[in-house]
């Protein structure tokens, strides 16, 4: 109790915080309660953590709102350093999309390891497939998994291909309403709480490979950042950082394989 | 009916436990909505109460502004405040994005319009009843402002109630500008939110348990301050 007072009686009570703008597998899955605390104890930087889908993260960062950004879309992550926005991206983890659905498998496609020829059973099924349809990096993931099939998803909005335009756990919630298969990352997936009957269907594509990068705020573009203490959270993440990330586990399942240079 | 079952009884096992995690999410959530509804009180029953009695050109245009803003979206007044005060907005030296000020802000834009046309309305009624009398009288209009404000107590302490109510409940708009940080901007709803995300329905049900609890006891704190409406409530 008496720890929460300071902050209720003066709101900035903290000393200067960084703001961490992150996509949301990485919260939801308890990853920063699990390795946040120790690089607090060590370097005194209190990290406040906005999770949000990597498109509005990376918006939120183009708009200054953080000093430092956590996603998983190495391409976008690219784009926003090449327009002047960030710097310093370095690959941080990975891990990997899996497909679950319904038992009952009205597609097919439990235990295939081909993404594009489940995909395309589940079109050629009409079967129920939830799309996130938010910009963010698990969506971007999923339209480039149907690119090679020669099906345009979008075509069938509202008929079987049904967009829900909302993070991973409402629309695996909204998934397990309909009783439709969805694409979801890993870790997500093994922390979800809401599975009921569903199983992981498919898993194993290379294609399915999930990479999460760090990058730091340009200081040209947001001289205000708080560059410095960020810089440290990137070095921390990036060096003792890994070796905390290895240990996360949930349920004795690793979520996160470090992959830093 | 399982997770309803669930629901209940982690609700209880975290009032029993005296969490201090839940203890931060709830005074906070009681900061943030009791401020913003007193700010709005203060703000909206002198602009309802002056709407009432006076009668100037674009009058009706500012009542009807104010009756339509009354469905405002949360999550638009979110928007809207969180383009205002990114470092990329023109309030950003403010430095408020991700503070419970800002959440406090957002609900005052939220409930203020509700008070305004509750207030107008109620003192409306009055100024029919009692118009007469007051003119006899020769009140000035600061006057009846007051009046009939003090005579309108009970139907305001309703429409405080109200405000109150909107306030607690909304997420959408806390949730942007607050940003759901853990520890600082994290209140009721948006654990309720996180929870359901996490698809940890039993929880985010048992949160939703603990905020009608707590709704239920602010009620009655609001109305055991104002001991008078009491016998005035039936009038």
């Amino acid at each position: 109790m008496i720890r929460f007072l300071p902050f209720l009686l003066a709101a900035p009570a903290f000393a200067d915080p960084i703001t961490l703008q992150s996509t949301t597998s990485t919260q939801n899955s308890g990853l920063y309660d699990a390795i946040l605390p120790a690089f607090t104890a060590e370097s005194g930087i209190e990290v406040q953590v906005v999770a949000v889908g990597t498109g509005q993260a990376l918006q939120n960062a183009r708009n200054c709102d953080g000093d430092l950004l956590i996603v998983h879309a190495t391409e976008a992550e690219e784009a926003f350093v090449a327009d002047g926005y960030g710097t310093n991206r370095a690959d941080l983890m990975y891990n990997d999309f899996v497909i679950v659905g319904p038992p009952a498998d009205p597609a097919d496609i439990r235990g295939t390891d081909d993404v594009q020829a489940a995909l395309s059973a589940i079109a050629a099924a009409e079967a129920r497939f939830m799309s996130r349809g938010d910009d963010s990096g698990t969506h971007k993931a999923e339209l480039r998994l149907w690119a090679p099939t020669d099906i345009d998803p979008a075509e069938f909005s509202g008929t079987w291909y049904l967009e829900t335009g909302a993070g991973m756990g409402a629309t695996l919630n909204t998934a397990r309403g309909l009783n439709a298969y969805v694409m979801t990352d890993r870790a997500t997936w093994l922390r979800f709480g809401n599975k009921g009957d569903f199983e992981l269907l498919l898993e194993g594509d290379p294609d399915l490979f999930n990479q999460y990068g760090v990058v730091q705020i340009s200081p040209d573009h947001c001289p205000r950042a708080n560059l410095t203490d960020a810089a440290t959270l990137r070095n921390w993440l990036l060096n003792d950082g890994q070796e905390a990330i290895a240990a996360y586990e949930v349920e004795g399942e690793q979520l996160f394989f470090p992959n830093a240079d | 009916m399982q997770d309803f079952f669930d629901a209940f009884q982690q609700a209880f096992a975290l009032i029993a436990s005296g969490d201090p995690e839940l203890i931060g999410i709830v005074l906070l959530s009681l900061r943030v909505s009791l401020t913003a509804l007193i700010l709005a009180c203060i703000i909206g029953f002198p602009i309802g109460a002056l709407l009432a009695v006076s009668n100037f050109p674009g009058r009706r245009a500012i009542i009807l502004f104010f009756n339509a803003a009354m469905g405002l979206p949360p999550v638009v007044v979110g928007l809207t405040l969180y383009l205002l005060f990114s470092q990329a907005g023109p309030l950003a030296v403010l430095e408020l994005l991700y503070t419970p000020t800002a959440m406090i802000i957002a609900q005052i834009v939220l409930i203020t319009p509700i008070i305004i046309s509750l207030t107008r309305g109620t003192i409306a009624g009055l100024l029919a009843e009692h118009g007469e009398t007051l003119r006899a009288m020769r009140a000035t209009r600061p006057q009846m402002v007051m009046t009939l404000l003090r005579e309108a107590h009970p139907a305001l302490l309703t429409t405080a109630v109200v405000g109150l109510g909107r306030a607690f409940a909304e997420v959408g708009a806390v949730m942007i500008v607050g940003g759901n940080i853990n520890h600082v901007t994290r209140v009721m709803t948006t654990s309720i939110a996180l929870e359901t995300s996490r698809g940890e329905l039993a929880m985010a049900l048992a949160l939703g348990i603990i905020l009608l609890i707590i709704a239920l006891f602010t009620n009655a704190a609001v109305y055991a301050l104002a001991p008078r409406s009491r016998e005035l409530a039936h009038v």
